[in-house]
């Protein structure tokens, strides 16, 4: 049991921050806490994924040593004649299914093991995405505050109640509302 | 029509139309934001939705005519299992249409609202944020990429919210509304991303055919079957589906009313098809903790939304939260005709999509006539308006007549296309709570119906104020549409048949 727990320790972690940024989105009162909180659960599915791409004993995503020759050499024997019209991106995509543990004897013959370089571009994307949540959110809540005077969404609801209440009274103000 | 449009098109329309469809609006989006001037915005966006509509059109076509029924597009050259890959087939060939035909008419109606209800300096700036939100949509209705996917989603959300917090301006409550919509629109994307990132675990890629080309093997997999349970409640927030809908009554009712008509006829559609594309494409309905769910999820949620927010809708006094619940109903019949699993169950779902957009954009548009002639969403607000606006009147009641499924309308149509499907798979007892969810939506439409032809106006001194030209001719295409539609039914049934055969994966019809 204590190694089932060892063993994944790194999701534990995940899953404890997930709940507790889940936790204080949906129980926080005070707006900013809310995006804190919100921050809190993005930033653990980042977590998620970059704990993801490790690969037991794998260096950093960057062709060293032995890998750098033997790569284009192997794949230029491999494609024949057309050699020149693989690019460099092609290169780096053959090398990024290696160390992803794709499974054609082709990758072979790499000499290293690599982390999955991959999940880290995704996160990259999703911290930005997170960046403009989190600022969109916090310029709304500035406008809130211009707004209502106030941040903490139990007071901002109980002003909204009272101007539907207002807004529901003054029916017989409105001139010709005539009567049943 | 369709080869009409392939012959004119250029090759490099042909080419890269995938591409263009998504990356026209959104370079066109930073260049509104530098030009100060609203009016200008307003037509670029026109140019960048008709681009875009003809660009679905010439997808349609290609789609149509490729022998495969696939369009598929490696962006920047990188081939599809690594790079990122746009792929249309029927389904969201169809989607595409919806959102660009969708956008053309709300881009034309757009500006009399704006120009009432935004203020000068940011008009601008709002027809950037649309412009962004529209191509966002597109791009989730294009990709094939699942990571790809969550990106557009977010980049058409981020504006969303921006777009909902601009209605400020006519009602404050528009702020706390765009607020909970970020905090819960978030939570659904992240959820997605979860659930993405478990399938990644289990397939390693992220390419949304090779994943299904993979997962057969898998489904005994904890991860993948995570990764079904994230994906299906994150994809669930977006598209408002029972009891994860809470986030819409108030963006729909609070932000600027051409908001409201983009929204309600595109946003939570893209989000449903985003669904529908993970569970018949990506995961299979066979998939048994699949099957389980159409049957222990979909259906109980898609019933209960159509009967309880029906409920809801009868006691709302603003018109526009009527028809917010009302939305959320009918997001209901979709998930049904979705859960039966069936070739039958999904066309009559996205039958009902299409119908349901034409339906909710032109109720939507003649509100926002109102709100910009009479200042007022509340019932009593519509009370006389059948003599003194009649043409935008007549439009609204065509289309609450389709949205309760008058004969004739395209409203029964898809109804009863849904009902067919219930019928076929032995569900009797459905397509009663479907008729009783009818009989609510006739009592809440009814209401506002009997406000507007049966009582004095509420102020007599505005006699004949009909709303500006603009907005009546998208929303009479759209009334229009809704009774062409209901009488012949070729075209949109055609074209739900063939997505839902896509999404079955051919050969279901």
């Amino acid at each position: 049991m204590l190694e089932f727990i060892l063993e994944r320790v790194n999701y534990w972690i995940i899953i404890m921050l997930m709940m507790i940024g889940l936790y204080i989105t949906f129980a926080a009162v005070n707006m900013i806490k809310r995006m804190i909180g919100l921050s809190i659960f993005q930033t653990s599915v980042f977590l998620f994924y970059i704990s993801l791409s490790k690969v037991a004993g794998g260096s950093a995503p960057i062709l060293i040593g032995d890998d750098l020759g033997g790569g284009y050499g192997a794949k230029d024997s491999h494609s024949g004649g057309d050699a020149a019209g693989h690019s460099a991106a092609e290169a780096a995509a053959d090398v990024m299914l290696a160390a992803g543990g794709g499974t054609g004897e082709r990758y072979a013959e790499l000499v290293h093991t690599y982390s999955n370089p991959l999940p880290h571009v995704l996160i990259l994307t999703a911290i930005v995405v997170g960046v403009a949540t989190l600022s969109v959110g916090l310029a709304i809540i500035v406008r809130i505050r211009e707004a209502y005077g106030t941040i903490e969404a139990d007071e901002v609801r109980a002003i909204d109640i009272e101007t539907a209440a207002a807004q529901e009274a003054d029916v017989p103000d409105i001139p010709g509302e005539a009567p049943a | 029509m369709m080869e009409a449009v392939l012959t004119l098109a250029p090759n490099w329309a042909l080419e890269h139309a995938p591409a263009l469809l998504v990356v026209v609006p959104f370079m066109l989006a930073p260049f509104i934001a530098l030009v100060p001037s609203g009016r200008f915005a307003w037509l670029v966006s026109i140019v960048a939705t008709v681009l875009s509509l003809i660009l679905s059109l010439i997808l349609l076509g290609l789609v149509q005519t490729t022998p495969t029924g696939i369009v598929s597009y490696a962006l920047g050259g990188w081939r599809p299992p690594l790079g990122i890959e746009f792929r249309v087939d029927a389904l969201n060939a169809m989607v595409l249409l919806l959102v660009s035909a969708i956008g053309v008419l709300a881009s034309i109606f757009s500006w009399p609202t704006v120009e009432a209800e935004i203020p000068q300096r940011k008009r601008a700036l709002f027809y950037s944020a649309y412009l962004v939100c529209f191509s966002g949509l597109a791009g989730v209705a294009i990709t094939g990429d699942a990571f790809n996917l969550f990106v557009f989603l977010e980049i058409s959300s981020i504006s969303t919210y921006v777009l909902v917090a601009l209605g400020a301006g006519r009602d404050r409550r528009a702020l706390p509304a765009a607020f909970n919509y970020l905090i819960m629109g978030t939570i659904g994307a992240t959820f997605f991303v979860i659930g993405v990132g478990c399938l990644y675990a289990a397939t390693g890629t992220l390419n949304m055919a090779d994943i299904a080309s993979k997962l057969p093997e898998l489904t005994d997999s904890r991860a993948v079957q995570a990764g079904f349970a994230f994906i299906v409640v994150g994809l669930g927030l977006k598209a408002a589906m029972w009891p994860l809908h809470q986030w819409l009554p108030n963006a729909y009712a609070y932000s600027p009313s051409f908001v409201t008509v983009f929204l309600s006829a595109t946003a939570t559609k893209v989000a449903l098809y985003a669904l529908i594309r993970f569970l018949f494409t990506v995961f299979e309905p066979d998939f048994s903790f699949e099957a389980a769910s159409f049957g222990t999820i979909f259906m109980p949620l898609g019933i209960a939304a159509m009967v309880i927010c029906s409920f809801q809708a009868v006691f709302q006094t603003d018109v526009r939260r009527v028809l917010a619940y009302s939305s959320v109903a009918q997001v209901g019949y979709m998930l049904l005709g979705v859960s039966l699993g069936t070739a039958a169950g999904l066309s009559a779902g996205l039958f009902h999509m299409l119908n349901h957009a034409m339906i909710k954009g032109a109720l939507f548009m003649a509100v926002a006539g109102v709100v910009l002639t009479y200042q007022g969403t509340h019932v009593r607000d519509f009370a006389g308006l059948g003599r003194s606006a009649p043409f935008t009147m007549a439009g609204f009641t065509i289309a609450a007549l389709s949205l309760i499924g008058v004969p004739l309308t395209a409203g029964f149509q898809s109804k009863w296309a849904l009902m067919s499907a219930l019928f076929e798979s032995g569900m009797a007892w459905a397509v009663l709570l479907v008729v009783f969810s009818s009989v609510l939506a006739f009592i809440y439409m009814g209401r506002i119906l009997e406000a507007v032809f049966f009582q004095p106006p509420a102020n007599p001194r505005k006699t004949r104020k009909e709303a500006p030209f603009l907005l009546l001719v998208p929303l009479w295409v759209l009334a229009l549409a809704n009774i062409w539609f209901g009488i012949d039914t070729d075209v949109p049934l055609g074209l739900a048949r063939e997505a839902a055969a896509a999404a079955f994966g051919g050969g279901a019809f």
